[in-house]
């Protein structure tokens, strides 16, 4: 098994491919990583909050509604408004911009469907496993066909930050498939907003949470970080896959 | 090859360090396109300027039976943070790291000359932690050291390791 690497600037960070296989120099895995990267770039162009002609922007700024925006957009939309449901609230696409006005933000739940899409362009690589890393969100995969238990499928070691010694990992996390995402203020200080209270969470510390997606491991370490202990039992009832902890 | 790893994760933390222990004597805001400001709160590392960085020197030149594989010099990518560019580059020989520095780093005023001229050599002379971190990726909150997650994810990135 051989490792090879991408790295490509996309939606404000780097975002990090880094596929196993035996010949991952193959026409196949050029052509897959390549469209997982364009994936990005295409959802950065329809999502983001910093480009004025995005889907997002234009519903933000009035320009045009939610319903005559493309079905895929309604669709995140929905995914968001299920997300605020299952997580009682933690977890919002409605934040308050600088100046105070709340508005549609689905960005915190983009940015892990994303991942997930552009691992979906990585999947069907044959032999191959596969781990994506954005901004310190991982996700890890790899071809149905490569057995869960032989070499080939070796978890990937993903090491999480700890939030109060920066540049030290606190633990290891090992992922066969599926995302690991962490949430936290830490040094940046508070930007993780709490829909409940109106307020910015300031304290320090990080949650991370492992799941079979990382859009469901994202969402459920904001709402855990910024929630309480309802927010842990529903977690417990509604992401029975997912599992979590808190550094 | 893992040890390379646990190299370059203990040669960070002592730039991390000495870079928080600047952090919390500056009271701005990171600089964060994404990051939306709160008034009145500030960033949150408070246990600046202790732990490792001090054991430099002693037991350099272990890791040497972690095998062929990588070799060369890797440049992790730049990346800006409150203190300017930081980019870091290590030279891997026959699977050991043999040197690693702080390629870019700011000089902008009197402040940041001092945290460089002890952050370099503190660098440069980080040695291998006994135990193995032993991982693939750098996972984390986004925060201001992420800039630096980054450049640590990015020389395991360009090393291939």
């Amino acid at each position: 098994m051989t490792k090879r690497v991408w790295v490509e600037h996309l939606m404000g960070m780097p975002i990090s491919i880094h596929v196993r296989s035996s010949d991952p120099d193959h026409e196949l895995v050029d052509r897959a990583v390549a469209a997982a990267y364009a994936e990005l770039v295409r959802v950065d162009q329809w999502y983001s909050t910093y480009r004025e002609d995005s889907w997002v922007s234009r519903v933000r700024c009035g320009e045009i509604a939610l319903g005559s925006c493309p079905p895929e957009v309604q669709d995140v939309a929905a995914q968001c408004a299920r997300a605020q449901e299952a997580t009682g609230g933690a977890f919002t696409p409605w934040l308050p911009d600088p100046d105070g006005v709340v508005r549609f933000d689905p960005t915190g739940l983009v940015k892990g469907w994303a991942i997930d899409r552009a691992g979906q362009q990585l999947a069907g690589l044959p032999g191959a496993a596969w781990s994506v890393n954005a901004g310190g969100d991982v996700l890890v995969g790899r071809h149905r066909h490569v057995p869960p238990t032989g070499a080939d499928a070796a978890p990937w070691r993903i090491g999480i930050e700890d939030p109060r010694r920066p540049g030290t990992i606190a633990t290891v996390v090992p992922v066969s498939t599926g995302g690991v995402a962490t949430s936290g203020t830490a040094a940046r200080g508070a930007h993780l907003y709490d829909p409940r209270t109106g307020q910015w969470v300031g304290r320090s510390g990080s949650t991370t949470v492992v799941g079979p997606t990382l859009v469901e491991a994202d969402i459920w370490a904001t709402a855990l970080f910024v929630g309480d202990a309802d927010t842990a039992r529903r977690f417990a009832q509604a992401a029975a896959s997912c599992s979590a902890f808190s550094l | 090859m893992r040890r390379i790893v646990t190299w370059l994760l203990s040669t960070v933390s002592a730039l991390v360090l000495l870079f928080s222990y600047h952090t919390s004597t500056s009271s701005s805001m990171p600089v964060s396109a994404q990051a939306p400001t709160t008034p009145g709160t500030t960033g949150s590392s408070s246990d600046s300027g202790t732990g490792s960085g001090t054991d430099g020197g002693t037991d350099a030149g272990t890791g040497s039976d972690s095998g062929s594989g990588s070799a060369g010099t890797f440049t992790g990518d730049a990346v800006m943070t409150r203190f300017g560019a930081v980019q870091v580059q290590i030279t891997v020989a026959d699977g050991s790291i043999t040197k690693s520095v702080v390629t870019q780093v700011p000089w902008t005023d009197r402040r940041d000359q001092e945290i460089n001229s002890r952050a370099v050599p503190i660098l440069n002379s980080e040695v291998l932690s006994a135990q193995s971190a032993d991982i693939d990726m750098v996972g984390g909150a986004t925060i201001t050291s992420q800039a630096y997650i980054q450049s640590l994810q990015s020389a395991i990135d360009q090393a291939g390791l």
